[in-house]
């Protein structure tokens, strides 16, 4: 088996406690694999450490254990090879819309002429719908779903190999968020582009995701389940709850949220895997991977 | 509505003014007539009625006179106000420009890098509560030139407030902007240039317009000490003079001028202001 493009390697992150108390143990032993030009989602209950994954993939923050391999090389510190969408947009509040994009353009590609990078930074903030005015205000100017999506423009611009994206269209109306979600996955399927995206909408996830990470609930937070979404490309928003695995998959991350995140959370006894057990549904219904050891991951049949 | 709380601020501010103005007339002796001056009086040069608190109306008359021709010059004791208040802008602003390009360039150092802050902190703060004045006898014997003194004496004085608010701003910096930098894997200097000079613009701004209203209060200080020409030296020497209406003009103008810089600054800061 070859490495994958991305892996995450006994991955584990403390936050020391202010005044010495016992250190916050965010997550432990986090094993991934993901594959150049996948497209992965990862789901969790709020507080459980996915933004802290992404930050860590980012090489924004550092792993307490574990290291992160892109590429058969180590992450350490940030690059623009991993694009972002933070949570908070995190847009620098004194630059119009548009300059947050060129800006970025312009790191991203230095030998471009001011032209070209204006362009190109009008192209992908047209693509989330905001010309014609719009781009040349400043933040405080624009709603939260604006700045939303200033911030999906800036990181698509800059044309990652990795997208990581963290709850990137929380503040969208569905009927933006539609759009959006279409121009994504144009994009995404248009290049060798892998992307990392934590949603909190189920939907969402099975409509654009290869694959679907569970995480417990934290501490000791951990990918318990890795779903492989089967569903043939290019899904229709409209027509993708007909599919046969529609329902089954749904079921499967809403009972995971409601119940398993809780039941399966907590501190790991040694022994047991680190690596999410692989769950896949087909003709026959559920499929866990054999070499899980776990109670098995049942679908509406238990 | 704002409009008109303006235009009634304005009414009640000019109704306070007739109303001061009114109240220090009436209180200001009357200047007996000439002719009824004895002998003796007329041999004191009429000095009694002249070192009295001038009433507004002489005021108000040697501000027409000084302000209609501000620039003469007939000799190093008498200088219109014009050339007076150039000169104490000259070094205000020489001195001040001075500590601003050391101050911003060492806060930004300061706020980027903790071991610095450390490093220096002490000395930041043995130096800060020193009067400015203080360092004038040092400044006299080490530089040996009077003006060149008063242009340090505000410098030194300028330097602590763009200082601490360059170093307080640039520490600050929200931890978001700073990361967005880094994943656009901004240089050094871009990270400055782009980031962080922009987000800490209004800390540093307001330590400016802070330092420019102290140096303005020292150079009146200094340059009755130094002597020789500005607007403080002015001051002194009219009190020599016992021309106390003149004394007041030049309190006036001080007034004014403090005021003027006061608001260019704030004009720069809102330019370089954001709302998050
Ligand atoms: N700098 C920090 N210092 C201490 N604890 C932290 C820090 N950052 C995050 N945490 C803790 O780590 C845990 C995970 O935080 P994280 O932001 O990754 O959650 P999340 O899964 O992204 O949640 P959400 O869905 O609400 O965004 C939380 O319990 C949080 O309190
Ligand atoms: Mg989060």
């Amino acid at each position: 088996m070859s490495t994958p493009f991305l892996s995450l390697q006994n991955l584990s992150k403390r936050f020391q406690a202010p005044k010495g108390g016992e250190a916050l143990t965010v997550f432990e032993n986090v094993n991934l694999g993901i594959e150049k030009g996948e497209f992965v989602c990862i789901i969790g209950h709020s507080g459980c450490g996915k933004s802290t994954i992404l930050n860590i993939l980012a090489g924004l923050d550092e792993p307490t254990e574990g290291a992160v391999i892109m590429n058969g090389k180590e992450v350490s510190g940030p690059s623009l090879d991993r694009g972002i969408v933070f949570q908070n947009y995190s847009l620098l509040p004194w630059l119009s819309a548009l300059k947050n994009v060129t800006f970025a353009v312009q790191a991203r590609y230095k030998s471009w002429s001011k032209k070209q990078v204006h362009d190109h930074s009008m192209k992908y903030l047209e693509m989330v719908g905001l010309a014609g005015g719009a781009e040349l205000r400043k933040p405080s100017q624009l709603s939260g779903g604006m700045r939303q999506r200033v911030s999906i423009a800036r990181a698509f611009a800059i044309q990652p190999e990795l997208l990581l994206l963290d709850e990137p269209f929380g503040a969208l109306d569905a009927l933006t968020r539609g759009s959006i979600q279409d121009e994504l996955i144009r994009i995404w399927s248009g290049s060798d582009q892998t992307v990392f995206m934590i949603t909190h909408d189920v939907d969402e996830a099975i409509l654009l995701a290869d694959r679907i990470l569970l995480m417990t609930n934290g501490p000791y937070a951990r990918v318990a389940e890795s779903v492989q979404v089967d569903i043939p490309r290019p899904r229709e928003r409209a027509n993708i709850i007909h599919h046969s695995d529609y329902y089954d998959i749904r079921n499967h991350l809403v009972e995971f949220l409601a119940t398993r995140s809780k039941e399966l959370a907590g501190k790991q006894e040694d022994g047991v895997l680190a690596e999410p057990s692989v769950v896949r549904f087909g003709a026959h219904g559920v499929i866990t991977d054999p070499k899980d050891n776990r109670k098995p991951a049942t679908s509406r049949a238990e | 509505m704002l409009a008109s709380l303006n235009a009634r601020a304005l009414v009640l501010s000019l109704v306070l003014l007739a109303v001061f103005l009114g109240l220090w007339e009436a209180a200001s002796p009357k200047q007996e007539l000439a002719g009824e001056l004895t002998e003796y009086e007329l041999l004191m040069g009429g000095a009694e009625p002249k070192a009295a608190v001038p009433p507004p109306s002489d005021v108000i008359a040697k501000a027409w006179e000084e302000l209609s021709n501000p620039f003469y010059d007939a000799g190093p004791n008498d200088k219109g106000i014009g050339i007076q208040i150039g000169y104490s802008l000259y070094r205000v602003l020489s001195g001040y420009f001075l500590a601003a390009a050391l101050a911003i360039p060492v806060g930004f150092l300061i706020g980027m890098s903790p071991l610095m802050y450390k490093a220096l902190d002490p000395f930041i703060q043995v130096l800060r509560p020193i009067s400015p004045l203080a360092w004038m006898p040092l400044a006299l014997f080490v530089i040996q030139d009077s003006q060149a003194s008063a242009i340090f004496v505000i410098f030194i004085c300028s330097i602590w407030p763009m200082l601490i608010n360059t170093a307080f701003g640039v520490a600050g910096v929200r931890k978001d902007w700073v990361n967005v930098a880094r994943t656009h894997e901004l240089g050094a200097f871009k990270t400055a240039w782009i980031v962080i000079l922009p987000a800490a613009a209004p800390t540093i701004l307001t330590g400016m317009r802070i330092s420019i209203g102290i140096a303005w209060l020292v150079i009146v200080a200094a340059e009755m000490l130094v002597g020789g020409t500005g607007i403080g030296y002015y001051v002194w020497n009219e009190w020599n003079n016992l021309d106390l209406t003149s004394v007041v003009f030049s309190i006036l103008m001080i007034g004014v001028v403090g005021m003027l810089l006061d608001t260019a600054f704030a004009y720069c800061a809102r330019l370089v202001q954001y709302q998050e």
